[in-house]
């Protein structure tokens, strides 16, 4: 099963109510993934500046400890388990390297300029609540909700997957060719961090993207590399799309107006958007990669 | 006329009403508003009633129809009519995955288009789409009729037993063993019955006829040698 959201929004005015509207697309969800859920949002950046998303305990102080160690500004902000920390890009590297050896603890779910990225074990509506997504702005963003199949159910396995920087991925379905491919991303420098088939779809495109390709194209090619049933949503700093394997094995329905394009596994999660009965709802075609990118 | 609004009701409370309405006689009609693309909507309904269904509705939409009347007036989810064993299911919009799986009977006709699978494992309901079909349809499809007025995707067919297709656009490939026949007389006369059973003006002159080749009927004898 699993249930994945995406919301890409072309009208500036909705902004501010970004995860208000993607927290409500993730709540009906809930059937299709009650095991846990996740959410990138796509928020304001700071120039010059780097954003790490970290997970884990005791966070208090952190953000001081590594501005003394690191001697620069860093400014955090915490959302329950996550924190999110604005780095000067210049020392993005430092601050790796003092995370990596002072609190091996903590696991980094995504960074870039704007991507912010919350996963956590429980229902949807608990986990949207309990970071605040419904107080979140941002231009677009993507979630899950998931019905673990491949890998256990720990927040470890929740969506989305980050494995470059603003990139993120939702994923419903399985691949079976996950292990072979893991293997010919770690060559290639790609780390995967857990046993998830998903996140192996994240690093190749992450792969494919650090090797030249835009995002469309990369998941053209991942129609020949990867094997098994997908239907992705991807996020990127500025682009925003969607893929279903050729047999579309997994449902997926799109509505796109003057304001937005949205996608949801179900129609039901597009229902409450404003504007949708007059919205072109539309069945993304089998192998057909679409793509938006935001004009700024 | 009974309305029924699914933003204070449930679907149970909807499901639960049909399904007590009488067999034998005809019911006023009913409509069912806000819909918002819940699953299973109209599902099991054996009366002679109409029901439309104001808006999109989710999967399953109309699922074993028996006698009624279920117009969709918007789009459909997955497997709409499927199983469907008589009556008629008319999807205003267009439908998704396998519109009429499995079905025995009825008539469902699709105003807009419907995406993959079609008809899959189709055993004798009528279907006609005035849009495209999507890929796989009419997969392992036992009989009945598809008629589509636009074009059909890849692997129109495959593994089909005694299904009439029938299809006014192109036909992107045909599965193993479905093939284009001739258009004969019986063939013309029967297509006309089911445009104009589902109020559609078109010649059948301009469709082509696809249906099985029954080579995958029998055990091949050539392929005793794999076993």
């Amino acid at each position: 099963m699993c249930g994945i959201v995406g919301l890409f929004l072309k009208d500036k005015a909705l902004e501010p109510q970004l995860g208000e509207m993607l927290a409500e697309m993730l709540e009906v969800m809930t059937g299709r993934g009650p095991d846990s859920a996740g959410f990138a949002v796509y928020g304001a950046g700071n120039a010059g500046h780097v954003k790490l998303t970290l997970r884990g305990d005791n966070l208090d102080g952190l953000a001081k400890a590594l501005a003394a160690a690191i001697h620069v500004a860093v400014e955090a902000t915490a959302h329950d388990t996550h924190l999110v920390l604005s780095v000067p890009a210049a020392s993005e590297d430092a601050a790796r390297v003092w995370l990596e050896a002072e609190r091996p603890d903590l696991v980094i779910t995504g960074s870039g300029q704007r991507i912010e990225l919350y996963k956590e074990v429980g229902l949807p509506a608990e986990v949207a609540t309990r970071f605040g997504l419904q107080q979140m702005a941002g231009t677009h963003g993507i979630g899950h909700t998931r019905m673990a199949t491949e890998s256990a159910v720990t927040t470890d396995g929740a969506h989305p997957f980050s494995t470059g920087p603003d990139q993120c991925l939702v994923h419903n379905g399985s691949l079976s060719n996950h292990k072979s491919l893991k293997r010919t991303l770690t060559r290639e420098g790609i780390y995967i961090a857990t046993d998830n088939d998903s996140e192996v779809a994240a690093g190749y495109l992450s792969w494919k993207m650090r090797d030249g390709a835009s995002l469309a194209e990369a998941l053209e090619a991942s129609l020949d590399d990867l094997d098994g049933f997908f239907t992705f949503v991807v996020g990127t700093e500025n682009g925003f799309a969607v893929l279903r394997d050729p047999i579309s094995c997994k449902p997926a329905v799109m509505a796109e107006t003057d304001q937005y394009v949205a996608f949801g596994s179900e129609y039901r999660a597009l229902a409450g958007l404003p504007g949708i009965a007059n919205a072109r709802v539309f069945e993304p075609e089998p192998a057909h990669v679409y793509a938006w990118e935001r004009q700024s | 006329m009974t309305t029924l609004d699914l933003s204070t009701a449930t679907r149970r409370d909807l499901n639960g009403a049909l399904h007590a309405l009488p067999k034998d006689a005809p019911t006023a009609d009913w409509t069912v508003l806000h819909p918002e693309g819940q699953h299973a909507l109209a599902a099991g309904v054996n009366a002679p009633v109409t029901v439309t269904i104001k808006g999109h509705a989710g999967y399953y939409c109309a699922g074993m129809n028996q006698q009624a009347t279920i117009i969709i007036e918007g789009n459909a989810g997955v497997g709409v009519a499927e199983n469907m064993m008589s009556g008629t299911v008319h999807v205003k919009g267009d439908a998704s995955q396998a519109a009429g799986a499995t079905a025995h009977g009825g008539l469902l006709v699709i105003d807009g288009n419907a995406s993959a699978r079609c008809g899959i494992s189709m055993k004798g309901v009528d279907i006609v789409v005035k849009g495209s079909i999507g890929p796989m349809s009419a997969f392992m499809a036992q009989s009945g009729r598809l008629v589509v007025l636009g074009d059909a995707g890849d692997a129109l067919g495959d593994s089909i037993y005694e299904t009439h297709i029938y299809v006014r656009g192109s036909v992107k490939s045909l599965g193993a063993d479905c093939v284009a026949k001739e258009m004969r007389a019986e063939h013309l006369a029967e297509l006309a019955e089911l445009l104009a059973a589902a109020g559609v003006d078109a010649r059948p002159e301009e469709f082509s006829r696809y249906g099985s080749g029954r080579t995958l009927y029998n055990f091949h004898v050539d392929n005793a040698g794999a076993y």
